[in-house]
């Protein structure tokens, strides 16, 4: 009787600790499951070869300008265009207000380069390439690029003027090498 | 021993095996002598079709993979070759490109089935839910099966789809990476999208079985949307809807060769054949047909949604029209709980009879503007039928509360053997056997 009264105690003390081992136990565990589904997802983000890729040095010395290119960067294009004298007043001339991702021309290419505008050619609405590289394609409403997916029209410094798109299109991290070189990345 | 009841099979082997493993058992009471409602129609083929089309495409989609290389630089001359050197490669690639869309064909109208006679209702809640869940497997199944080729329409396909994830705040752009495993759609997301495309039907089948098993403590609804009251409203499920399943599988088999044999491509996009290059977009980006109402659902959403009198923006247009794409169907879940009406049958319910007729209007609204370019008033088409979709489930609360339902018949035996349901009537219907 004496020992039922003593297990019945223990019982009771013992369950706080008991739930203190649980959580414990849980929680340890819910971590160690952490720990070990990492390596999985982890296995599915860019591997070695893939970061290795991740630069190129482009000679721009052939572009006239007006002209254009497009090089391949981390599987995605890269439009290299060497602006009018024209197109650099266009977009300089616009009014940041109205702007949907507002910046200035200036903060979009290196300063003593102002021709030179170098910009990742993938619309910031789902990802199509943007047309006008070419001067035989549509260039849209304002004289740089457009998404014929879903129909956004960009600047001539690659800036979202009208359409879907939440974004400039970005200006990839690149410098000069030499006078008519860029490495890109 | 404890184990239930096993039934006296007349073949010994059988015998043998089912006392041990009552499998024959459990056939023959799930598929042999399961009471069915007696009053099924035609809608009711269709869960047993897309399970025969699942079959197929799993078949097929083995022996395809036997010949198929996952490497950008092979994928789309893989193909090619299944298509000209592999025996019967022409066939089994048609039998599993045509498969998928007759594959959402069938499941549509099962779908549809399911709204006209209000089988989501209780008690067929989870049911339902699983169903929406092998429908969204299937989405899921059918877009990365479409990558594979690695055409043109597969390539960009894929990076719109995958770009809708960079809506996601904070985080958009470290999942997509991790979705590509590089900075764009390339060789690394081909091989993981191969591997999840053979994966994930093996995951539908194992949620048709649950579906099935939810089906089968439920049992089946039926047109009249009353439950069965006894034997004299069922047959058993074997010989006569293994019968009339069979028929229509017929009909539906002989629908699906004609493409098969006949119109192979004229579902597809011709841009497909045209290998990936992602340097250069196609100048329209359309995904297959069984798609396109939810696209155009995510192009609908052209415009920010922000605080009002202010420019502060809460959701930009990107995310707003991917989170309305994904609530298009998620609202489906919702489906036992917005209809309030504890009728389940369209055609006891006044208001819901011709309400329900909007949805595929809205539908079809929305698989035309999603197949066209986003601009003018194709624009305005998709916004229309945005409105008209979701409206149709938001206002389904008031309609099925003010509703006045027509009386019910007395069982499903009652209009079967009286001549239809006006003969409620008379009170002389009764519930005898047909012989």
């Amino acid at each position: 009787m004496a020992q039922t009264t003593a297990q019945t105690t223990h019982t009771g003390e013992g369950e706080t600790r008991r739930d203190f081992i649980y959580l414990l136990a849980a929680g340890t565990g819910a971590v160690g499951a952490a720990c070990a589904v990492w390596p999985f997802i982890h296995s599915m983000n860019p591997a070695a070869d893939t970061l290795a890729l991740a630069s190129i040095d482009v000679d721009l010395s052939p572009i006239q300008v007006g002209q254009a290119i497009t090089v391949t960067w981390r599987g995605k294009p890269v439009f290299i265009r060497r602006r009018t004298e024209e197109e650099i007043a266009a977009a300089r001339a616009v009014n940041e207000a109205e702007l949907i991702d507002p910046q200035p021309d200036t903060a979009r290419v290196i300063e003593g380069k102002d021709e030179w505008l170098v910009l990742v050619g993938v619309c910031t609405h789902l990802g199509c390439v943007p047309l006008g590289q070419k001067t035989t394609e549509s260039r849209g409403e304002f004289g740089g690029w457009f998404c014929p997916c879903h129909g956004s029209h960009y600047d001539t410094s690659g800036r979202i003027r009208k359409g879907p798109a939440p974004a400039n299109l970005p200006v990839p991290e690149y410098a000069f090498t030499s006078d008519t070189t860029i490495r890109i990345g | 021993m404890a184990h239930a009841p096993t039934s006296e099979f007349k073949n010994p082997v059988i015998n043998w095996i089912d006392q041990r493993l009552p499998v024959f058992t459990m056939l023959n009471k799930e598929y042999g002598v399961f009471p069915t409602p007696r009053n099924f129609n035609y809608f009711w083929n269709f869960g047993a079709l897309a399970m025969v089309i699942l079959a197929v495409m799993i078949v097929s989609g083995i022996v395809l993979a036997m010949n198929y290389t996952a490497h950008t630089a092979y994928a789309f001359d893989s193909v090619e070759r299944i298509m000209r050197d592999v025996n019967f490669g022409w066939l089994i690639r048609y039998l599993h490109m045509n498969g998928a869309h007759m594959f959402f064909f069938v499941v549509y109208i099962h779908i549809f089935r399911g709204f006209l006679y209000g089988s989501y209702k209780t008690p067929r809640e989870l049911l339902w839910m699983l169903g929406v869940v092998i429908f969204l497997l299937m989405m899921a199944t059918a877009f990365m099966g479409y990558v594979l080729p690695w055409g043109q329409m597969s390539f960009w396909g894929a990076t719109v789809i995958t770009n809708l994830f960079s809506a996601v705040p904070v985080f958009g752009d470290e999942i997509v990476t991790l979705l590509w495993g590089g900075f764009s759609v390339d060789n690394p997301t081909l091989n993981r999208f191969f591997a999840l495309h053979y994966l994930l039907p093996f995951v539908i089948v194992a949620v048709v079985f649950l579906h099935v098993a939810a089906l089968h403590i439920t049992g089946s609804n039926n047109p009249l949307g009353i439950e069965p009251k006894g034997p004299q409203d069922t047959l058993p499920f074997h010989p006569y809807y293994t019968t009339k399943d069979m028929f229509g599988m017929g009909l539906f088999l002989i629908f699906f060769a004609a493409f098969v044999f006949f119109a192979p491509n004229a579902l597809g996009h011709p841009d497909n054949y045209i290998p990936a290059d992602p340097l250069v977009t196609p100048a329209l980006i359309v995904p297959e047909w069984y798609f396109l109402p939810f696209y155009a659902i995510l192009r609908a959403v052209t415009f920010n949604i922000g605080l009002p009198f202010s420019d502060v923006i809460l959701i930009d247009a990107k995310l707003g029209g991917v989170i309305a794409m994904f609530g298009s169907i998620l609202i489906w879940f919702l489906m036992p709980w917005l209809d309030k009406s504890p009728v389940r049958s369209y055609k006891f319910r006044p208001i819901y009879r011709w309400w329900i007729w909007l949805l595929p209007l809205s539908f079809f609204m929305l698989l035309y503007a999603g197949a066209k370019p986003a601009e003018g008033w194709y624009v305005l088409l998709g916004q229309a039928g945005t409105v008209l979709y979701f409206l149709w489930f938001l206002a389904l609360p008031i309609i099925s509360r003010i509703e006045r339902p027509l009386p019910l018949p007395a069982s499903i035996s009652q209009p079967v053997l009286g001549g239809g349901r006006l003969a409620a009537t008379g009170a002389a219907a009764k519930p005898m056997e047909k012989a």
